[in-house]
């Protein structure tokens, strides 16, 4: 991207974002969004430790069926929910727009911060005290309705921990939204000179998406999550058959935010991977319009398929069909992008650095999740692998696939502006191997078993599951490690790493135009932008 | 206390380019959040319309039994206090802060009579018994088991007691209605509408109360005037929302049943 009035010279890192101020407090009232990037990385790297923990359980306890578990039904049934609930809420859903997008958004678009600091400020921290709120729920009162909160059991059976989930859920969205606000604003308001809207990024335009989701379907999850509340304390009677409700329409609510979510959770990842292919192939991408509005029809059709969840909960057949046939729909922007990528690399200069290869990654899992996800679409297929581990082999493949991939190579890719070090590309790549090779012996085995007819959420199973399950869970220790690893290159990276350049991976997009790590107003003078963002040629 | 031209709480962010470029995404902000606000009752809105249908003698003897001219008398209200709401905020603008501070107190005024004869209502239901599902029987164990229909209720105890009946303003025609509710099935289901609907935009009546509270205080700082009254027009607009959710609910509620 030309940028004349950028300075960017070597050496002009002695002063940056990073000791802009000292101490812990400087960092805990920062209003610098790159700050609070980094804060929102620390913490979700840390909720993502725990939800893995609870991974690693989940599959130690499956790999032997029969009479000797390693945790009781009641243990199992919370380390599954605990485990949903923290990768879903406090993992994928905030971590590429929060901590990712936080980073990169203004400096991509040019501007000195986002739109509201304060409230940016003020979103993390309401997302921490959820976190906290849902997490006490796991000292004081333990849940085992899964992450979805599914009624009548999460309101008439179960305990009442389902109150401090829902209730820390609930402040959580309250983060997300103000997050997705911010962001709006900020690339309506805030684009450098000359950044007109087909010059924006295509990891704005994918976290734009985003934000209209977070804004338009995360209110709906807030009514129905205060609705299971008022359900627990007041025994309102809206999802409960017993005094007249319908718990099919928890289904209809939840869904309605919930499917949508599964878009906040792999626009951002899909962002990501637009910037690592082109960074990555050395050339100006392929049908840069046909990605940035595939992101928004992603968005818009993603609010008229919740039905898709409900096949099998008594729904019309002409709602199936009709819900079915929109679900296929997502399955075209989806494709516009993957075959948009492969054209970008096609005579590029493709070199396979750490990044590159998670994006790789992302385009290969994500492909297998997409298509799986097509026969999930299709009734008749849907009641045979209904709540079967069909089911949560290919929403893994989405939601970790996905969006773990994309984050992961995010993070190497920015790792030497948010640093201003470079990370050692041998453990990335090292990392990527592990994680790639144990994600797929893990869930791989997951879609035959589902096939076969295995229920998800069995704390037991019979016992010609045996072996494919034994499999699964050798390869959860691959991926265990292989996140480590990324871990170690990580921190290594932070306390060791070699100097970065500004522009390491001789990338276009303006974050790169300014020093690594940037000054605290992210650019010396305001850039003026003259051309797309992508401009190798 | 400075005069307002030249307060420096009036520059903007270092992020903007000018007071009025901060001002257009500050007011694109707050519209975007009161999307929000409308799309979160909106889902109470829908299952309102379900239920409503599933049970519509449920909900019109519901609809009945609540008091439409304490309703009335709060929509009056909301309408006075977001006529004060906007006054404010134009007193504001022109740089008239003590009236506009009389106004933000009328309208947090109005916020309290609004919660007041709120809690007349609420109490009152209290009294009688057209509570939620969970405390709307005398045995807690009838709302789980399956004999709900030998269950007595509060209300039909309470109907059977004249010396109650004085003791809680019960008129004659009150218990014709009440009787006629409590003769349908499912009938707690209004009630669980009623208060989670009315309840949750008590709570926002109250943030609003704070908000309006929080610029009061700004405008006798001067920290808001002519140049900048982002902070009071923000409020406004949330106030607004907030009437605008009870213009809904109360023919809801009270009227169409």
């Amino acid at each position: 991207m030309s940028s004349a009035h950028t300075k960017t010279e070597h050496g002009h890192t002695d002063h940056n974002y990073l000791n802009h101020g000292s101490g812990i407090w400087s960092w805990m009232t920062t209003l610098d969004h790159k700050r609070i990037g980094l804060m929102y990385f620390a913490t979700v790297a840390t909720l993502f430790l725990i939800g893995g923990f609870f991974a690693l359980g989940i599959r130690l306890h499956l790999a032997k069926f029969g009479t000797t578990p390693l945790l009781d039904p009641d243990t199992y049934n919370k380390f599954m929910t605990f485990h949903g609930a923290i990768m879903v809420f406090m993992v994928i859903i905030p971590g590429i727009p929060a901590f990712l997008g936080n980073f990169v958004l203004p400096i991509q678009l040019g501007a000195k911060d986002v739109a509201f600091p304060r409230l940016n400020l003020a979103s993390y921290y309401i997302f921490i005290a959820g976190a906290l709120i849902a997490a006490s729920s796991m000292i004081f009162n333990q849940v085992d309705t899964g992450w979805t909160f599914y009624t009548p059991y999460s309101t008439a059976k179960t305990s009442n921990g389902v109150i401090l989930l829902v209730l820390g859920a609930f402040t959580m969205g309250f983060s997300s939204i103000l997050t997705g606000l911010n962001f709006i604003v900020t690339t309506h308001k805030l684009r450098a000179p000359g950044m007109t809207m087909d010059r924006i990024p295509l990891m704005i335009w994918a976290l734009y998406s985003t934000s209209i989701i977070q804004i338009l379907a995360t209110p709906i999850l807030a009514i129905t999550l205060l609705l299971i509340g008022a359900e627990k304390t007041l025994g309102v009677g809206i999802f409960d058959p017993d005094l007249g409700g319908d718990p099919v329409l928890f289904q209809h609510f939840f869904w309605f935010y919930s499917h949508p979510a599964v878009y906040i959770m792999i626009l951002p990842a899909m962002g990501v991977i637009s910037e690592l292919i082109t960074a990555f192939s050395k050339k100006t991408i392929f049908g840069y319009r046909a990605i940035a509005y595939s992101s928004v029809a992603i968005a818009a059709v993603s609010f008229l398929v919740w039905g898709h969840h409900m096949f099998v909960s008594g729904q019309s057949t002409i709602a199936g069909i009709v819900f079915s046939i929109i679900t296929m729909f997502v399955g075209v922007p989806t494709a516009i992008k993957l075959f948009n990528w492969i054209s970008t690399m096609y005579r590029g200069t493709v070199t396979f650095e750490a990044p590159m290869l998670f994006a790789l990654g992302f385009m290969f899992l994500f492909t297998i999740g997409g298509l799986t996800g097509v026969f999930l679409a299709s009734t008749g297929m849907d009641v045979h692998f209904h709540d079967t581990y069909f089911v949560v082999a290919h929403f893994h493949y989405v939601m970790v696939g996905g969006t773990l991939m994309a984050l992961m190579g995010g993070i190497f890719y920015w790792f030497p502006k948010m640093f201003g070090k470079m990370t050692s590309d041998l453990g990335g790549r090292i990392s990527w191997v592990l994680i790639f090779t144990g994600f797929n012996v893990t869930f791989f085995p997951q879609f035959v078993l589902g096939a076969m007819g295995m229920p998800r959420r069995y704390f037991d199973y019979l016992p010609e599951y045996t072996n494919l399950n034994q499999i699964s869970t050798v390869g959860s220790w691959l991926i265990g490690l292989g996140f480590l690893v990324g871990l170690i290159t990580i921190i290594h990276g932070i306390l060791k790493g070699e100097k970065a350049t500004d522009n390491p991976w001789g990338a276009k997009t303006l974050e790169w135009q300014t020093s690594s790590p940037p000054p605290h107003e992210n650019f010396t003078t305001t850039p003026t932008v003259t051309a797309g963002p992508y401009d190798f040629r | 206390m400075t005069s307002v031209s030249s307060s420096s709480e009036f520059h903007h962010q270092h992020h903007f380019k000018s007071a009025e470029h901060q001002y257009a995404s500050s007011k694109q902000g707050i519209w975007l959040f009161l999307c929000t606000e409308i799309l979160m009752f909106g889902g109470l809105f829908v299952g309102y319309l379900i239920y409503h249908s599933l049970y519509p003698t449920v909900f019109k003897n519901g609809s009945e039994t609540l008091d439409w001219k304490m309703g009335a008398v709060n929509t009056v209200v909301l309408l006075v206090s977001s006529f004060t709401m906007a006054a404010a905020i134009n007193y504001v603008q022109r740089g008239l802060h003590k009236i506009a501070a009389i106004m933000l107190a009328l309208t947090i005024a109005c916020a309290g009579a609004f919660m007041v004869i709120k809690y007349f209502e609420y109490s009152h239901k209290f009294h009688v018994g057209t509570v939620p599902g969970k405390f709307s029987l005398v045995d807690p164990s009838c709302a789980a088991g399956g004999k709900r229909a030998e269950c007595e209720s509060k209300i039909s105890a309470l109907l059977k007691n004249p010396a109650e009946l004085e003791k809680n303003h019960v008129s004659a025609e009150e218990v014709a209605r009440l009787k006629a509710v409590i003769s349908q099935p499912k009938w707690e289901m209004f009630y669980g509408f009623y208060f989670v609907m009315t309840g949750l935009h008590g709570v926002h009546v109250v943030a609003g109360a704070f908000l309006i509270f929080w610029v009061f205080i700004k405008t006798l700082r001067r920290k808001v005037g002519p140049e900048y009254y982002t902070p009071v027009e923000g409020v406004g607009l949330f106030w607004h929302v907030v009437d605008l959710v009870w213009i809904y609910l109360f023919p809801l509620l009270y009227l169409v049943g």
